[in-house]
């Protein structure tokens, strides 16, 4: 079990309780420690109640646990929202001298440091500073070598120059001298450092990082919680790397520019989350029918409708593999961890070329805001590879033109992928359209045409399915009698809780799943085991409900999709057929 | 590209579907021919269509092109001008794509000013759907939908451009093919987003603003002495309600594209085939 500490401070929105959270977790990193992070936020600008916490160990850690080690709270709703993590030897470090802090209740049992933030902060240099003197005083109680927060005093605010550093380091100083004089302490914590060096990011981070790494050029997005990370990051960085973010006026605007960009030739990219979805639904379609790759991020919040726009939920995988009229084939990514945002992005990428189609890249809320530390070689860029599929050049786009010279960008194929044309390619003009067309991207409602688009398109799947690797993460007992599968963010915690339950003596095999749709087949896996447990963090059990059918009884089929109704002959005849041939295997 | 492009070659081999005498044929003759006088070829050019007759140029025209969702065309001519500022775009749609359904969408493109060029072709009237009320019809005009008229004032497309600033704005109208294609030729060679709305009839639907209407209520701007680069004259032309005018009303000729405002100039289809030169700078910013 890891030999954890587990930090936080909280206060109003406004209060600055993000920066101040980030500089300390930031500090443990460089420190040589891991960290995982985890906020505690409403959707408000001021006011109300927001909170920053961290766990640390010299171990890797994956989860947030029920646990309050030191806060520093500068309001009283920060100890009443957190009464039941905090334990009997929790500390929390407070301002007596703030108005509403006066008359503050420590509950029994646990150690309360009274510094006077704000006064210590000012003989520093600025009241503004209250919560790094707040900073000074944690490392004080921990045992933690000041020099390490130091560093990420600089990392903060070296660019504003050395005078703001200086006087934030005194600040810092005076809350760890403070504590050291007034109090005799006795605290259980002592927080080692290691040699290790760590990066610290979160969800959001990773998938922007992904994208640049990937190649991606262009983004478009609409501001929306809790996925304008992701747009926040690529601002400036993507045009480092000669590409641009445009923030568009809405999110029907953003998917179309991404669109747009995407016919262009570029790898292009949208962000949102489950409003936005709703928003982007038909176009989503026209980029599917067009064969158009694109990969958009769903960052998952809770629902329906505005919902609880901060809090945690996996509730739009059903929207996202059935979303929109008609059928259309999609790949839907889940990453399950933030490293592996990363890499999941880059995949996604060349999955949506290589099979041009939309590919949905989800992380949920918990993973998008989680910031945690990697090694740096988890994200070696070298490992990154860039495969852009089928596309024909000048000298190749002869091979791919009709009887009557058109280029034909819906090819009928084999494995169903057709040839790609950038604009500028000489020979290579054609129309991309939702309507259904032929193989050269012509309107048609021939029915014999119409089937062969279909088909062509869900063969894509079928190769894809084919070539591609589908597996899920597999952890526990393998040999285990009985089998937990989840989804996207939940392997962490579920890696944590597998060790708890081994301590009790229960055994469980565990499946992460990665990958949704196309997804590995888990019939084998649930036909092996005693039960079947499926965690996901919704209500109906989305998830579940794909695992139950997968391994349901299969059923004969009729279908029709020329554009034409069943007609009574047809159909007698079919069914006849149908039968004849017997049940399938 | 080559001198010799004629505008047939902007042609495809699909035959129109638009009702005979649909004013949609010369507003994409003028088009292909503005297009091909400006030296630009279909191998070149990116023609982004919305939905409704006017949608169908897409398919009528040859060229690279996108037949897209209704009302969404200006966002995908933006992605398109953004990854390939090398490539020129052309966005075409009705009235019912540009100031319904995609009247959010017009005003921000204007503002960001684009390099591309925006034809309307405004027939006051929704003809796919078989005569419907339009957001350019008269208040008194009479259709299935809107019996006793839309009882509403009609946009004013000009005005709504000019107060999201726009650089380039001019009327054309489908039946004088020669200044048509001479206004449409001014917006594509114009530095930034070239909007024109044309006058392009419903010779099916709309029994009110016909070809004989236009013919004789338009005043031509450019032999009324008026002075494109003059904000103020652009502004009375286009809040005169009582006249209908043809030509360039305003055009900022200090007009900055998006593309030089925002640093974005290079071809977005070309990258690496592994992760860009100093990724890896990417990551030491989170040590």
């Amino acid at each position: 079990m890891v030999a954890d500490f587990n930090w936080a401070v909280g206060g109003e929105a406004g209060d600055g309780i993000d920066s101040t959270g980030k500089i300390f977790a930031q500090a443990l990193s460089r420190s040589g420690r891991h960290v995982f992070t985890s906020k505690d936020f409403a959707s408000r600008i001021r006011g109300g109640y927001t909170a920053y916490k961290v766990r640390t160990s010299v171990d890797k850690v994956q989860s947030v646990v029920d646990r309050l080690d030191v806060l520093i709270a500068l309001t009283p709703r920060t100890i009443e929202e957190n009464l039941d993590e905090l334990h009997e030897g929790s500390v929390i470090i407070y301002d007596g001298e703030r108005t509403t802090m006066q008359n503050v209740e420590i509950p029994e049992g646990m150690t309360g440091i009274d510094v006077p933030l704000k006064r210590l902060a000012e003989e520093a240099g600025g009241a503004i500073m209250r919560n790094v003197v707040a900073l000074g005083a944690a490392c004080e109680v921990a045992e933690f070598p000041i020099e390490n927060l130091d560093s990420a005093l600089e990392k903060r605010f070296g660019d504003k120059g050395k005078k703001l550093v200086d006087n934030n380091k005194e600040a810092a100083r005076a809350g760890q001298s403070y504590v050291d004089e007034e109090y005799d302490h006795e605290f259980d914590y002592d927080l080692e450092t290691t040699d290790e060096d760590y990066v610290l990011l979160n969800g959001d981070e990773a998938i922007g990082m992904g994208a640049i790494a990937a190649g991606c050029r262009f983004y478009a997005g609409y501001p929306i919680t809790p996925a304008t990370d992701v747009m926040t990051y690529l601002t400036g960085r993507l045009e480092r790397y000669g590409g641009h973010v445009v923030q568009a006026e809405d999110e029907l605007s953003a998917i179309n520019m991404a669109l747009g960009a995407a016919r262009g030739g570029a790898r292009s990219m949208t962000a949102t989350s489950g409003p936005g979805v709703d928003l982007m639904t038909e176009t989503f379609g026209l980029v599917a029918t067009s064969e158009t790759p694109l990969v958009i991020c769903n960052v998952m919040r809770s629902g329906p409708s505005t919902g609880m726009p901060t809090k945690q939920e996996q509730g739009d995988l059903n929207h996202m593999l059935y979303g929109g009229h008609g059928e259309v084939p999609r790949f839907v990514l889940a990453p399950t961890t933030v490293d592996e945002c990363f890499w999941k992005t880059v995949e996604a990428f060349n999955l949506a070329e290589k099979y041009q189609l939309p590919v949905y890249l989800t992380a949920d809320l918990s993973l998008a805001v989680t910031e945690q530390t990697f090694t740096p070689d988890t994200f070696d860029m070298d490992e990154v590879e860039v495969d852009r599929g089928f596309v024909v050049d000048d000298s190749s786009v002869g091979e791919h033109l009709s009887e009557s010279g058109g280029f034909m960008p819906h090819e009928l194929t084999d494995d169903g992928i057709s040839p790609r044309a950038f604009p500028g390619t000489v020979d290579g003009a054609h129309m991309s359209t939702g309507l259904e067309h032929d193989e050269q991207g012509r309107r048609t409602e021939d029915t014999a045409m119409r089937v062969e688009q279909v088909d062509k398109r869900n063969r894509k799947v079928e190769t894809a399915t084919e070539r591609e690797d589908w597996s899920p993460r597999e952890f526990g007992d393998a040999d285990a009698e009985n089998l937990v599968v989840t989804w996207g963010s939940n392997e962490g915690a579920l890696a944590e809780a597998l060790d708890m339950l081994e301590a009790d003596g229960v055994d469980i095999r565990v499946l992460s799943v990665p990958y949704v749709f196309p997804r590995p087949d888990l019939s084998d896996a649930v036909d092996d085991a005693e039960q079947v447990i499926v965690v996901e963090c919704n209500e109906t059990g989305q998830f579940a409900d794909l695992v139950e059918h997968d391994v349901l009884e299969r059923v004969d089929r009729i279908n029709k999709y020329d554009g034409v109704r069943f007609k009574a002959d047809e159909l007698a005849r079919e069914i006849r057929e149908t039968l004849d041939a017997g049940v399938e295997a | 590209m080559s001198s010799d492009v004629r505008f047939t070659d902007f042609k495809s081999d699909k035959q129109p579907t638009w009702c005979p005498g649909c004013g949609d044929f010369g507003t994409m003759n003028g088009m292909m021919k503005a297009l091909a006088e400006t030296g630009n070829d279909p191998d070149n050019t990116f023609v982004v269509a919305g939905i409704g007759c006017s949608g169908k140029i897409g398919t009528y025209m040859h060229s690279y092109a996108l037949h897209g969702v209704h009302g969404r065309a200006l966002p995908v001519g933006t992605g398109v001008k953004m990854a390939r500022p090398d490539i020129e775009v052309m966005v075409a749609g009705g009235d019912g794509d540009g100031y319904s359904i995609g009247a959010g969408h017009f005003v921000h493109a204007v503002r960001r000013n684009v390099d591309m060029t925006y034809v309307v072709m405004d027939n006051r009237i929704y003809g796919l759907t078989k005569g419907q009320a339009s957001p350019t019809s008269r208040e008194d005009f009479e259709t299935a939908t809107t019996p006793e008229g839309p009882k509403q004032p009609p946009v004013n497309p000009h005005a709504l451009a000019l107060a999201s600033g726009a650089t380039f704005i001019a009327q054309s109208f489908s039946s004088d093919a020669l200044r048509h294609q001479e206004i449409i030729q001014q917006a594509v060679e114009h530095d930034g987003f070239g909007f024109v709305n044309v006058y392009s009839p419903c010779v099916t639907f709309n029994d009110v603003d016909t070809y004989d209407y236009f013919r004789d209520s338009l005043v031509d701007l450019a032999e009324d002495d008026h002075d494109p680069t003059d904000y103020d004259a652009a502004k009375d032309v286009i809040l005169d309600s009582d006249k209908e005018y043809q030509g360039v009303i305003y055009q900022d000729e200090s007009s900055v594209p998006y593309h030089e405002q925002h640093g974005v100039d290079e071809d977005m289809s070309r990258i690496p085939d592994g992760a860009p030169e100093n990724a890896t700078d990417l990551v030491r910013e989170f040590y």
